[in-house]
């Protein structure tokens, strides 16, 4: 095993100028596709709330009586697109707005009244939902008599959301030819390499060495890359990462969105993929290359 | 030993051909190497002394007829076997085939780590045997910076590290003087009195005369008689 080792950093050394280029491909492809992943991590928290079904609030007039509310609640239920509707009183409003303002609990301290009127909250079904059908749902809301607002601010995730799924699409298309390119790099690589080692390949053909030997150190090669590429690309992408975390937390926007790096198993993912790009990339150069040789199967 | 008292034989060729486009390097051979016998090949120039070894090793197939060495039949040996023919052989290449950029040292270990060989027993037998050969103090030139009679001596040493069956030896001391060339052909004879199987391809008649052994004459590709040199009556 440690020949193989041996004769696999003897030719990246001794082919230093391809190999650099080829690492710092892979690294390249590697930090572009990462910083896909990277955007779509962070977007999805954005998006999730809204995958889940989108959010209507519905505040009611101040003289609804009691005992209006249960009917109002199976009315607004049975409403297309509602996928569920709650009460929630204005004493339970006033609990969880102080609940998210304990930090300056003093603006709430002086109340005399409660200003908060009674309200629902409605979640519509994820499946009908789209920017019509809340629009839709938000008139029939806005038409019962006892309704003094409805408010459905999510309408711009949406918009974001189809937004981000076309991103994605290209995302997936980008990654595929970032992997495709790199593959092909290293293929190119290993050939070069191949190449000026094919009188030793030869020779040590006709002393007996079977062709799992001759490639080990070859695939070993393609390994070392794709890991060596993989690295410096997810090493890139951490330093970027890092820097414009630390330069966004210091604004406003640091408040309201926190930024979070690839998790581990993504990491390890890209890792692997980046290793499998340069063992496809080695088998590929090796079939065609020993498939030409004379002595693979002489005929 | 077969029924008529005949040594049983290690290679066998049975109406081989080779053929390279138009041209017949090798026409109906048929012949029979026993174990543990020592033959020379020999002929004028492009009589196909080369070819034939070649053939035995599959570093190329035989275009007709049948080639059996050590029991396997070439014709029938997968892609995937070849590598174990052709370890049953130690091959000295008229044109060495020395790796350029490897060491002396690393060009014979190589031989021993293809065949699985452990670390510690490569370095004491590649040392041994560059010693046979003269060429210990060598062990870490690389083959450009050899004369050609050193080279030699190197290919030589690569051809007996594995410890082969057989050794196909092609004009190994082509390029040797008289005294080089002595030592080369003890270190050959050596062994073949431990038991192994020597194929010389030479047309140097006085190193025949000198050896002694069975000898095949080969003309333009055809088989012209096998007569025994020497003292040596096998
Ligand atoms: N790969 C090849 N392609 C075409 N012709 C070949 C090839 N190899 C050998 N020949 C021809 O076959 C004939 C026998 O060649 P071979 O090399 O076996 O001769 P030889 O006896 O070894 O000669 P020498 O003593 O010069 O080494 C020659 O005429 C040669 O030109
Ligand atoms: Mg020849």
């Amino acid at each position: 095993m440690m020949r193989f080792y041996r004769r696999a950093f003897q030719d990246i050394i001794g082919n230093r100028f391809v190999n650099t280029l080829t690492v710092i491909t892979i690294a390249l492809s590697v930090l572009i596709v990462s910083a896909f992943v990277l955007f779509f991590i962070n977007t999805a928290e954005l998006i999730d709330p809204w995958k889940q079904g989108a959010r209507i609030m519905v505040y009611l007039h101040d003289q609804v009586p009691q005992e209006r509310i249960e009917p109002l609640l199976r009315q607004i239920s049975g409403m297309y697109g509602v996928d569920h509707a709650t009460f929630i009183s204005r004493q339970e409003g006033l609990e969880r707005l102080k609940k998210s303002m304990k930090r300056q609990p003093s603006l709430l301290e002086n109340l005399k009244a409660n200003p908060l009127p009674d309200a629902f909250e409605i979640r519509m079904i994820p499946e009908s939902q789209s920017e019509a059908a809340m629009e839709v749902l938000a008139n029939g809301l806005e038409a019962l008599p006892e309704i003094a607002e409805v408010e459905y601010g999510q309408q711009w995730i949406g918009r974001i959301s189809s937004i981000v799924g076309l991103f994605r699409l290209g995302g997936y298309a980008l990654g595929a030819l970032f992997f495709a390119a790199s593959v092909f790099i290293v293929a190119n690589t290993v050939r070069l390499v191949l190449y000026s080692r094919r009188q030793e390949v030869e020779i040590m053909r006709l002393v007996g060495a079977t062709d799992g030997f001759i490639k080990a150190p070859f695939y070993l090669e393609g390994l070392i890359l794709g890991a060596a590429g993989g690295t410096l690309g997810l090493g890139g992408l951490l330093a970027a990462f890092l820097f414009a975390s630390t330069s966004l937390d210091q604004s406003l926007a640091g408040t309201l969105l926190k930024l979070r790096f690839l998790p581990l198993s993504t990491v390890a993912l890209v890792l692997a993929g980046s290793m499998v790009v340069g063992w496809l990339g080695c088998y590929l150069s090796l079939r065609q290359f020993l498939g030409q040789t004379p002595l693979s199967e002489p005929l | 030993m077969t029924a008529n008292g005949a040594p049983e034989a290690l290679i066998r060729l049975f109406h081989v051909h080779k053929r390279y486009g138009p041209k017949h390097a090798l026409v109906d051979i048929s012949l029979d190497i026993p174990k543990n016998a020592f033959y020379f090949v020999t002929g004028p120039s492009g009589a196909g002394k080369t070819t034939l070894l070649r053939l035995l090793y599959l570093g190329e197939r035989a275009s007709e007829g049948q080639i059996l060495v050590d029991g396997m039949n070439l014709s029938r040996i997968p892609a995937k076997r070849i590598p174990f023919l052709r370890r049953k052989f130690g091959i000295v290449f008229q044109d060495y085939k020395l790796i350029p950029t490897k060491t002396v040292f690393e060009n014979v270990s190589l031989v021993l780590e293809a065949a699985g060989k452990k670390f510690r027993l490569i370095q004491k037998k590649v040392r041994s045997v560059l010693r046979t050969v003269g060429m210990e103090d060598k062990a870490e030139a690389l083959p450009p910076s050899l004369s050609g009679g050193e080279q030699q001596r190197v290919a030589v040493a690569r051809a007996v590290a594995g410890d082969p069956k057989i050794i196909l030896a092609d004009e190994p001391t082509g390029s040797l003087d008289e005294d080089s060339a002595a030592v080369i052909v003890d270190l050959l004879k050596g062994f073949h009195t431990r038991g192994g199987t020597v194929l010389l391809a030479t047309h140097d008649r006085s190193l025949i005369k000198k050896t002694g052994g069975r000898v095949v004459h080969l003309h333009q590709g055809h088989l012209k008689e096998i007569t025994s040199a020497g003292l040596d009556y096998r």
